[in-house]
């Protein structure tokens, strides 16, 4: 599918979301005004959320978790400690964006992602050990994600981080995020996903391409 | 449209930046309420907050005080964190302070919090932080929904309740109970179907937004067949109101300046950025910060987006000096209230 295609595109394909909270609609939002399909999916049957969808999302689906996981690019965007609820096989082989974070001043300690320095993106990579992991849109409010979206050369466009083992899946999320009006810049392996979680210079920031690109490498030589 | 007030408690700083004593925020908390009662505001919110800076801990005890000292003014929790306390506790300090008030001017808010401290302090697992927050509120409505003074109740997150008495109902046979949520729809959607009052805290972005959140809450109250008086919302967000915008912003930056400084320690934060504060000061952000007749305007066009029926402030942030305070309740009541009343009377 030509996920990212040319603007307003009828045909730019389907992207699942998992989790209908603040992130997840206002993805779906920025998605459907791009001209994606948008399913969105919670732990809950697609009907309990129809009504939410239809008024908070107007344009995406209320589906079933599983039928969201079946889309072209799929964004995980749930409560963190709920990570393992996600069917890491109905993702198996699927693209899927972790929008998650790891913020345990706000969500308390999770063993999980106590236990080692791994960054939490590698965490949830463990469990859907079979999906394409891409760690993206942790490090922008869910307020400021429909206020900042800009058109691609936007002056002084926000810039959003990339962080894959995949470097294909790279790529396919660069052009969903330029498409939601963001520049992408790709800070490397999953592991360097570290440089933007809570803590860091770019969690707390709002960068264009440029400045992003400066605070990766600075935080990255720093780690 | 009601016109009130919030506050987690406030200490106050000494020149040196050092914290005075959480004695005096709660002292200086009683006396912000008693004059906003004879100010004539409407409503005093008193929210759950368990730090040095902010010490409001207990709603209720503050509230029951309150109660006996004030005439008019509603009182309320803003919010109760009702995961990690216990409902038939909430329910007993409430409608004992309800009766001490006189009857009808005491409410309840529940909510969630906004961090997770006070799980280790009552001893609960953030594993069934849910869980808690499912249960408890189903606790606390079987409570006030009960028609004697006997309640039966089962869940999983605390003992069952056979028959056993909780005294004393409130005066008017029940509390009004709002549930407080940050934006998060289903949380609108859960309010719509449980027919509760619902309370946006409003603390960033433009408050306009929520208009999708607060028709999707009237619909599901519909739908679930719940009269429309009985949907009834509330904003509270951050606000300061002095003689002029200038002078409004210049007292509010340093309590603001002061409690991001806090936060972003905590939190991994980078210093606060004036600019951002002033971005938020200015319509359509979220702070309500300016002189009388800007307050006013941006409460009744917020008005407009969501129909709610009382808008409500907290203005003591990271010791923002008392006399201050008072001189913006007082603003707040004989000032922005009426300003208020005539911009919607004029819709
Ligand atoms: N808030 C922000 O500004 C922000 C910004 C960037 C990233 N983040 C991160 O994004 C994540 C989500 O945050 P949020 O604020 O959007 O949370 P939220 O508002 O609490 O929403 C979480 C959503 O996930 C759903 N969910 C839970 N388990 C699920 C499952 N197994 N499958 C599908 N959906 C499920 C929930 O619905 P049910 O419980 O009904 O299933 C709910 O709709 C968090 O990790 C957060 O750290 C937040």
């Amino acid at each position: 599918m030509d996920i990212g295609a040319q603007a307003h595109t009828a045909s730019r394909g389907t992207i699942g979301i998992l989790g209908a909270g603040r992130v997840g609609t206002a993805i779906a939002r920025l998605a459907v005004a791009a001209g994606y399909r948008v399913k969105i999916a919670t732990s809950k049957p697609a009907a309990e959320n129809a009504l939410i969808i239809e008024i908070v999302t107007p344009g995406a689906e209320a589906v079933d978790a599983a039928e969201a996981s079946g889309s072209d690019l799929v964004v995980v965007a749930v409560p963190l400690h709920k990570y393992k609820s996600v069917n890491a096989d109905a993702l198996a082989g699927r693209v899927v964006v972790d929008a998650m974070n790891y913020w345990s001043v706000t969500d308390g300690d999770i063993a999980d992602f106590e236990a080692d320095d791994r960054s939490s993106s590698e965490v949830v990579a463990a469990h859907l050990s079979a999906s394409r992991v891409v760690k993206s849109f942790n490090h922008i409010g869910y307020h400021e994600m429909e206020p900042d979206s800009a058109a691609p050369g936007a002056a002084d466009r926000r810039a959003l981080a990339i962080a894959s083992n995949d470097a294909a899946a790279t790529e396919q999320v660069a052009a969903f995020i330029d498409a939601l009006g963001f520049d992408a810049v790709d800070a490397g392996n999953l592991a360097s996903g570290r440089a933007f979680e809570p803590g860091t210079d770019v969690f707390n920031g709002r960068f264009n391409a440029d400045e992003l690109s400066v605070k990766l490498h600075t935080s990255l030589v720093a780690a | 449209m009601e016109i009130g007030a919030y506050s987690f408690g406030d200490t106050q700083r000494n020149p040196d930046g050092s914290l005075r004593s959480t004695t005096e925020a709660i002292a200086n908390l009683f006396e912000a309420i008693k004059h906003a009662d004879a100010q004539g505001l409407d409503y005093f919110g008193v929210g759950e907050y368990h730090t040095a800076t902010m010490p409001a801990s207990s709603p209720g005890a503050m509230i029951a005080a309150a109660a006996a000292a004030t005439g008019q003014i509603t009182l309320g929790s803003a919010a109760s964190i009702i995961g990690t306390d216990d409902p038939v506790r909430i329910f007993q300090q409430f409608s004992i302070a309800d009766a001490i008030s006189g009857g009808g001017r005491v409410e309840i808010t529940a909510g969630r919090g906004s961090s997770v401290e006070t799980f280790p302090l009552f001893g609960h697992s953030l594993e069934e932080y849910d869980e808690l927050y499912a249960e408890k509120l189903d606790l606390l409505m079987t409570i006030n929904n009960a028609t004697s003074e006997n309640v039966t109740w089962s869940g999983t997150v605390r003992s069952a309740l056979d028959n056993l008495a909780v005294v004393p109902r409130p005066a008017s046979g029940k509390l009004p109970i709002w549930l407080a949520t940050g934006g998060n729809a289903s949380s609108s959607a859960r309010a719509g179907q449980l027919g509760l009052p619902v309370s946006y805290g409003i603390i960033g972005g433009a408050p306009h937004r929520f208009a999708p959140l607060t028709e999707l809450y009237r619909r599901s109250g519909a739908a679930a067949g719940h009269a429309p008086e009985s949907l009834k919302v509330s904003v509270g967000a951050l606000g300061f109101v002095a003689p002029t915008k200038k002078e409004a912003l210049e007292r509010f930056y340093p309590g603001w300046h002061n409690l991001n400084v806090e936060m972003g320690q905590l939190r991994g934060w980078p210093a606060p950025d004036k600019r951002a504060y002033l971005a938020q000061a200015d319509a359509p952000g979220a702070y309500y910060v300016g002189s009388p007749d800007e307050v006013a305007e941006r409460i009744a066009h917020l008005h407009g987006h969501l129909g709610h029926m009382r808008h409500f402030l907290q203005m003591d942030l990271g010791g923002i000096p008392q006399e201050l305070l008072l001189e913006s309740i007082t603003l707040l009541a004989t000032e922005v209230k009426p300003r208020v009343a005539r911009l919607l009377a004029q819709k």
